[in-house]
């Protein structure tokens, strides 16, 4: 799907090789996969699956045994360079004195020494910002008080407001009810094009981001598969990475991840398509 | 009125330099305090602060037994623990306690025998209640510089690292997506605390110096939602709380037993813990979601950019 141009151009985000283990247990195993400026990657993989460690490896937090992270083509983040996170669970005292739109104001300058100079300025692009994910009525209550999915539009405007190359976000859609997980996945695809964001989205489930992904990071057993939605998610690529036979189902323009039913089947298998791990299939209105 | 005054100024509260000294050492310490102990509270670092209080214990009355300055004491002690804590990460594990705690009763322990030696050479039995719990009023005017030097040290570095510190604070993970190197600005930071932990352990003794952190920064959490008014606010607190901690010592000089004051630290201690109380009873009266209208308007579309 992606153009000669972006393919011929330098990689935003290139993890080559990836392996972490984390007490003996392999986490990661040899993920490799790249992501050109402005593409929109879908990270899929059960809860568990090393999604959120592959964003601290990709953040400089965690270590990897071997293999490298290139971004922008150097091996770690610049200080003020225009990268932006969504950590996935964020919780906080609520008597931190930190209002949303201060947080959202740190977005545009924590990198820089001192203390911020209020200015007019300033202060309007945080407002903008703020109306862009709807979170004006609330600016002036303390993060660490905002519900879930308030606290997640906030820090998607803190990630936003400097304008960044490339997006990460670890499962924003988790607190998130389905309307408005619609909504933010809409807006993320927009803003990635029209601003050529590189987004980088991690899901435990497919279909919220069928539409709009122009590729797809398949995570199982540590490992990654990489490409297009057709190109990876079938049968005999998932079947391969998870190590047993795995079924895909096209119902209705919804996909459908069915792990096998042998006894040696991982229940992290059913996650990925099904909510519930008792075996029912479930298919999310 | 002049009455009035008399009664609660002391004759001669005004006058003698020592009181000077006090009311000058007690304000900047709070100053210190408060700024860093804001942070100290967000990162859910007050052990570490507690530890720098028992380490330094050691620092001081090691230095009290060489005969050099107990602030040196503290501070070199401090500096030492910080980088131990630094390399093996001890100031976020509380799952380490046992072999944590084993290691700061040691340095209590070695503490012990200074002080005892410590008396028993030069016959000073102030230096016990000196080193652990200060005193406000025993500060030698020559020791003034070295803590202006180390306030102004203090604070530029709180300042310098006010914005990549808070992001950190908030997510390591989100200051890391913006190159902000969060290790170094922690170690920093567990820098600034300790050198504050050691301004705070000479004006109301080691043990104490934590009360001197902690409670007035979370205090000022509990009254201001914004970062740098609830550093305001700390410090306050902080002054209000040495200054009339250090009055209440001085009247308390005509108090039974007469003649010899009470400790000041004591005074300095119960205020801090009062204002803490008091802080939080606004917050009692008025629910939690501060800044939220009653009833949440109605919900446009979540995300719409224009």
């Amino acid at each position: 799907m992606s153009s000669p141009d972006a393919a011929a151009s330098e990689p935003i985000l290139a993890v080559e090789g990836v392996e972490v283990r984390l007490s003996g247990r392999t986490i990661l195993d040899h993920v490799s996969f790249s992501i050109a400026p402005g593409e929109f990657t879908g990270l899929i993989g059960a809860n568990g699956s090393g999604k959120t460690t592959l964003f601290r490896v990709i953040l400089g937090l965690q270590p990897a045994i071997s293999g490298e992270v290139l971004i922008a083509g150097r091996p770690r983040v610049r200080r003020g360079q225009r990268i932006g996170f969504v950590p996935q669970k964020f919780l906080l005292d609520p008597d931190l004195p930190l209002r949303a739109r201060d947080l959202v104001g740190l977005g545009l300058d924590a990198h820089r020494l001192g203390v911020p100079r209020p200015s007019r300025s300033r202060r309007a692009l945080v407002d903008e910002m703020l109306d862009a994910v709807d979170a004006r009525r609330f600016a002036d209550t303390r993060v660490g008080r905002l519900s879930g999915g308030e606290q997640q539009r906030v820090l998607i405007a803190h990630a936003l407001i400097a304008r960044p190359r490339l997006l990460l976000l670890d499962e924003p859609l988790a607190n998130l009810d389905l309307r408005s997980a619609h909504e933010v996945v809409a807006l993320l695809a927009r803003v990635a094009r029209e601003q050529e964001i590189a987004v980088l989205i991690s899901a435990h489930e497919i279909n919220p981001l069928l539409g709009v992904m122009d590729r797809i990071v398949y995570l199982a057993e540590g490992r990654a598969a990489s490409g297009t939605t057709d190109e990876v998610v079938r049968a005999e690529v998932l079947s391969n990475l998870y190590g047993h036979h795995v079924d895909v189902l096209n119902i209705h323009g919804r996909v459908l991840i069915i792990a096998g039913a042998g006894e040696d089947t991982d229940l992290a298998g059913h996650e990925v398509a099904f909510p519930k791990a008792d075996g029912k299939t479930e298919i999310a209105p | 009125m002049s009455h009035l005054l008399t009664a609660i100024f002391a004759p001669g509260f005004f006058q003698n330099e020592e009181v000077h000294i006090a009311l000058a050492i007690g304000a900047i310490t709070a100053v210190v305090t408060g700024v860093v102990g804001v942070f100290t509270v967000m990162r859910g670092q007050s052990f570490a602060g507690e530890a720098f209080g028992d380490i330094g214990t050691t620092g001081g009355s090691g230095a009290f037994l060489v005969g050099v300055r107990p602030l040196l004491g503290f501070v070199v002690g401090n500096l030492l623990a910080s980088g131990a804590m630094e390399t093996i990460g001890i100031q976020r594990a509380r799952g380490r306690d046992l072999a944590t705690g084993i290691v700061l009763g040691a340095s209590i322990g070695l503490a012990a025998l200074f002080l005892y030696l410590a008396t028993t050479e030069h016959a000073t039995t102030g230096a016990t209640v000196m080193i652990l719990f200060g005193s406000v009023f025993a500060i030698a005017s020559s020791t003034v510089p070295l803590i202006l030097l180390l306030s102004v040290v203090v604070l530029g570095l709180m300042l310098a690292l006010y914005r990549p510190l808070l992001l950190a604070t908030v997510s390591p993970e989100m200051a890391a997506a913006r190159g902000i190197p969060v290790r170094l600005v922690g170690a920093l930071y567990l820098l600034a605390l300790a050198l504050a932990a050691a301004l705070a352990a000479i004006t109301i003794g080691s043990l104490l110096g934590t009360a001197l952190l902690v409670g007035p920064a979370a205090s000022a959490l509990r009254l201001t939602k914004r970062p740098l008014p609830a550093m305001l606010t700390a410090a306050c607190i902080g002054i209000g709380a040495m200054w009339l901690g250090a009055l209440l010592a001085y009247d308390s000089y005509e108090w039974p037993p007469a003649g010899h004051g009470w400790p000041v630290s004591f005074f300095v201690v119960t205020l801090v813990f009062i204002a803490y109380l008091a802080a939080g009873l606004p917050e009692r009266r008025h629910g939690s979601r501060d800044g939220m209208p009653d009833a949440p308007a109605p919900r446009r579309s979540v995300l719409d950019t224009r």
